[in-house]
């Protein structure tokens, strides 16, 4: 499967060179004729073809503000997405991949919608999720970087690289809602902020809106992206962008036809709103500076700044300095032996804690057994000797009546006797008569 | 088209079920703009600069300065830099090196020349390449240091080296028992460029047969010189790096001396029986050496050495840790596993 380029792989390849420390020791020379090594740029440019690229863009605004139309419109395709309902019970972020392809060059573009914001009847929560989506993409990418077998130049860059927030066109001022989210986003990602539907407000309205916003985003302390100017060849044009921040931006995909072009725009009763002239919105500017201007640096700055940010952050958060406690360096491998004995430690004594545990219940039971073994035996002893005593009871009884029995038999033998001698007498008393 | 899965927060993080459409060129409704993507990148490269790392190695007298200073048309070698050079040979191998900036239409580049006088020059040349060896992996533990700090630095400076030119004496039999010892132990690491040296003493078909038996001997021994078989990607790279194995090792002429040749200033040697021209694809390869090094694979062999190279110096350097853990003093990385389960 083909790779893409991440941001990381581009910085890896790109280096800066020395500038006023270390000149000292890369002296400069002259060449003597043609080397060929200005072929590099092209080399780099000819491997990130073969590899594609790789755009996330996140799109944060109420429910029905153009999110997914502007979308369309920028990429000039249809997304294919689908309304959304007004009764969202939270936040929740939708994500949708694509692979676009112009000429020679093939980007694996993300759009991420926000749906449901701005629907709750509480909205405090509602930039959580948000935010949250945003840390996770961080999170996966530091756990593929800090893994042992690890692969990250075929890794699937889902961090988001811009963040298009858009506001509603009331004319007036920014919403608190809108403070509060941009807020909390504008060190973890790229916000341009982009004034949305703005076929509402009238041109001078606009003009008013546009300062107040930029006033209102100044003194919040909101940190919305700025479009670089250190390139020369860019710098001009940047700046004047620059200055026409946020754009006020209409989308639409439907096709009018205006002289004898057809054209995007949206058609009123009282006239036709081109998307694309310049007169009318901000469209195209916002589409030059998004993806023909600064595509790249988007992608940059999302890398160097607002990841390292999180990985220093998270880092530390997990205890881990590049100094120790007197300023010397400490490398993160010393800290993490540290905690990790500590850990160790702390294992060790858990585990003898509950071996101790362990005895002291054994002994109690045992002994517990012990008790019930001799109260049985008690209890038995004392049966036995119940027993011995009714037997002997018994036996006396026995004896009396034996005896008895025996006294009654010689009485009866000796009344039978004198029976039999009574007889016997008689008997001779009556032969004596007769005679 | 396909429609997308509607995914939620938690599965948002694309993976194997995630389902996407493919919307092709035709699809598009009109121009973009995605292109200028191109431009974008080559004028921050161009800004930002390159660097590149090379390292020469062979015995002394191979021809290794002048042939680093033809490639790069300006005197980079250690010997053109150092102002009382002596020709010593040294009594043990000592990596020297040495810092250029160069530019090019615009195009600047820092270019370190890394140097081992004393390489296969002692008579008992045990582990000569051992002090190489060593430092081509400070050069990736340093990077893996600075890559593992909290704050680290936007661009990390690039110190690995990025090719090794090895030098082959032109004797005409095989490899020698240093050249396979060497080649075994750095193929591992690092991207090795095989090149006959003073070629200029081979007749073609003594260079054909040479070549043949060098790389049947490559094979024998089981090294791996660049570019790797491993590596290539799709059909055409593997085409043309085909290609590329078939003229390993690349038989070169060095020369920083002009010379006059059908009335153009060539780049030459001038014997009594002709002139050498080194960049003459008929008389020697210095021309392929050049092309392949720095004009198609230049960034290829960066990408080798910072994809390949150093992530398996990387896995093998946090596993060893695993197991030395007990001992502090001697383990300086820590094991990743577990530091993930302390994150998670």
């Amino acid at each position: 499967m083909k790779t893409f380029v991440s941001e990381s792989w581009l910085n890896t390849h790109v280096t800066q060179l020395p500038r006023q420390k270390n000149q000292t020791w890369a002296r400069p020379l002259s060449l003597a004729g043609h080397v060929g090594f200005d072929s590099l740029p092209d080399q780099l440019v000819n491997k990130s073809i073969c590899q594609g690229f790789c755009f996330n863009i996140l799109c944060i605004g109420e429910t029905g503000i153009g999110k997914s139309t502007l979308m369309d419109t920028l990429f000039n395709t249809n997304f294919e997405n689908f309304e959304s309902s007004h009764f969202e019970p939270q936040v929740k972020l939708r994500a949708q991949t694509y692979d676009l392809q112009e000429s020679n060059v093939r980007l694996r573009l993300t759009v991420v919608n926000t749906v449901g914001f701005g629907d709750q009847m509480n909205k405090q929560e509602s930039y959580q999720p948000v935010v949250d989506y945003i840390d996770r993409q961080f999170e996966s990418y530091l756990q593929e970087e800090l893994k042992i077998k690890r692969s990250l130049h075929n890794y699937h860059d889902s961090r988001v690289h811009a963040c298009l927030y858009f506001i509603s066109p009331s004319g007036h001022s920014l919403k608190s809602l809108d403070l509060v989210t941009m807020k909390k986003l504008d060190s973890k990602v790229n916000i341009i902020p982009v004034i949305a539907k703005a076929d509402t407000i009238s041109k001078s309205e606009l003009h008013k809106f546009k300062i107040k916003i930029m006033s209102e985003l100044v003194s919040n302390g909101v940190q919305i992206y700025q479009f670089p100017l250190d390139d020369e060849t860019v710098a001009k044009v940047n700046t004047t962008m620059n200055g026409h921040l946020p754009f006020a931006v209409v989308g639409s995909t439907e096709e009018v036809s205006v002289g004898n072009k057809m054209v995007k725009a949206r058609q009123y009763p009282w006239g036709v709103v081109q998307v694309e002239n310049e007169n009318h919105c901000d469209f195209v500017k916002l589409r030059e500076m998004l993806i023909c201007v600064n595509m790249e640096d988007l992608r940059e700055q999302t890398h160097t700044r607002h990841y390292e940010l999180y990985r220093r952050c998270k880092l530390e958060e997990m205890g881990f300095k590049d100094t120790g406690p007197e300023c010397k360096p400490v490398s993160l491998q010393q800290t993490y032996e540290a905690k990790r004995q500590e850990f160790l430690v702390e294992l060790q004594k858990r585990e003898d804690e509950m071996r101790q545990m362990f005895v002291q219940r054994v002994k109690e039971k045992e002994s517990e057994l012990k008790e019930a073994e001799r109260d049985l035996q008690g209890r038995f002893e004392q049966l036995k000797r119940l027993h011995a005593d009714e037997k002997a009871a018994l036996e006396e009884k026995k004896r009396l009546l034996d005896d008895d029995q025996s006294s009654f038999s010689k009485r009866r033998a000796a009344a039978q006797l004198l029976q039999a001698q009574s007889l016997t007498a008689n008997g001779k008393k009556d032969k004596d008569r007769k005679k | 088209m396909e429609l997308e899965a509607e995914v939620n927060v938690e599965l948002c993080q694309s993976g194997p079920g995630l389902q996407m459409s493919l919307i092709r060129g035709t699809d598009l409704f009109g121009y973009i703009g995605i292109e200028a993507v191109l431009d974008q990148m080559r004028s921050k490269t161009m800004k930002a600069g390159f660097e590149f790392n090379i390292m020469v190695v062979g015995q002394s007298g191979l021809g290794k300065s002048t042939l680093v200073n033809t490639l790069f048309k300006s005197k980079v070698s250690r010997k053109s830099c150092t102002p009382n050079y002596e020709e010593k040979i040294s009594k043990t191998v000592k990596l020297q090196t040495v810092s250029h900036v160069i530019e090019e239409n615009g195009v600047k580049m820092k270019l370190t020349v890394i140097d081992t006088p004393g390489f296969g020059d002692q008579i008992n040349n045990d582990n000569c390449w051992e002090p190489i060896v060593k430092y081509v992996n400070e050069q990736y533990e340093k990077y893996l240091r600075e890559e593992l700090h909290i704050n680290r630095k936007r661009v990390i400076p690039d110190s690995r080296v990025h090719c090794c030119i090895y030098f082959l004496p032109a004797t005409g039999h095989r490899l020698r028992p240093i050249d396979v010892e060497f080649m075994k132990r750095l193929g591992k690491i690092v991207s090795i460029v095989p090149v006959i040296a003073k070629a200029d003493t081979l007749t073609i078909e003594e260079r054909q047969e040479f070549k043949e038996r060098i790389r049947q001997d490559l094979v024998d021994n089981g090294i791996h010189v660049y570019p790797q078989k491993e590596y290539d990607e799709d059909p055409e790279e593997r085409i043309l790096n085909n290609s590329i194995r078939e003229s390993i090792p690349f038989a070169v002429v060095g020369t920083d001396k002009e010379h006059q040749v059908n009335g153009n200033k060539v780049l030459g040697r001038k014997t009594n029986w002709g002139i050498i021209e080194v960049e003459n694809v008929a008389h020697c390869e210095f021309a392929n050496l050049r092309d392949l090094l720095i004009r198609s694979h230049l960034q290829d062999l960066k990408d080798v050495t910072h994809n390949i190279h150093y992530e398996t110096y990387r896995v093998r350097r946090l596993n060893e840790s695993n197991m030395n853990f007990s001992e502090p003093e001697t383990s300086e990385l820590f094991e990743m596993k577990n530091y993930i389960l302390v994150f998670t």
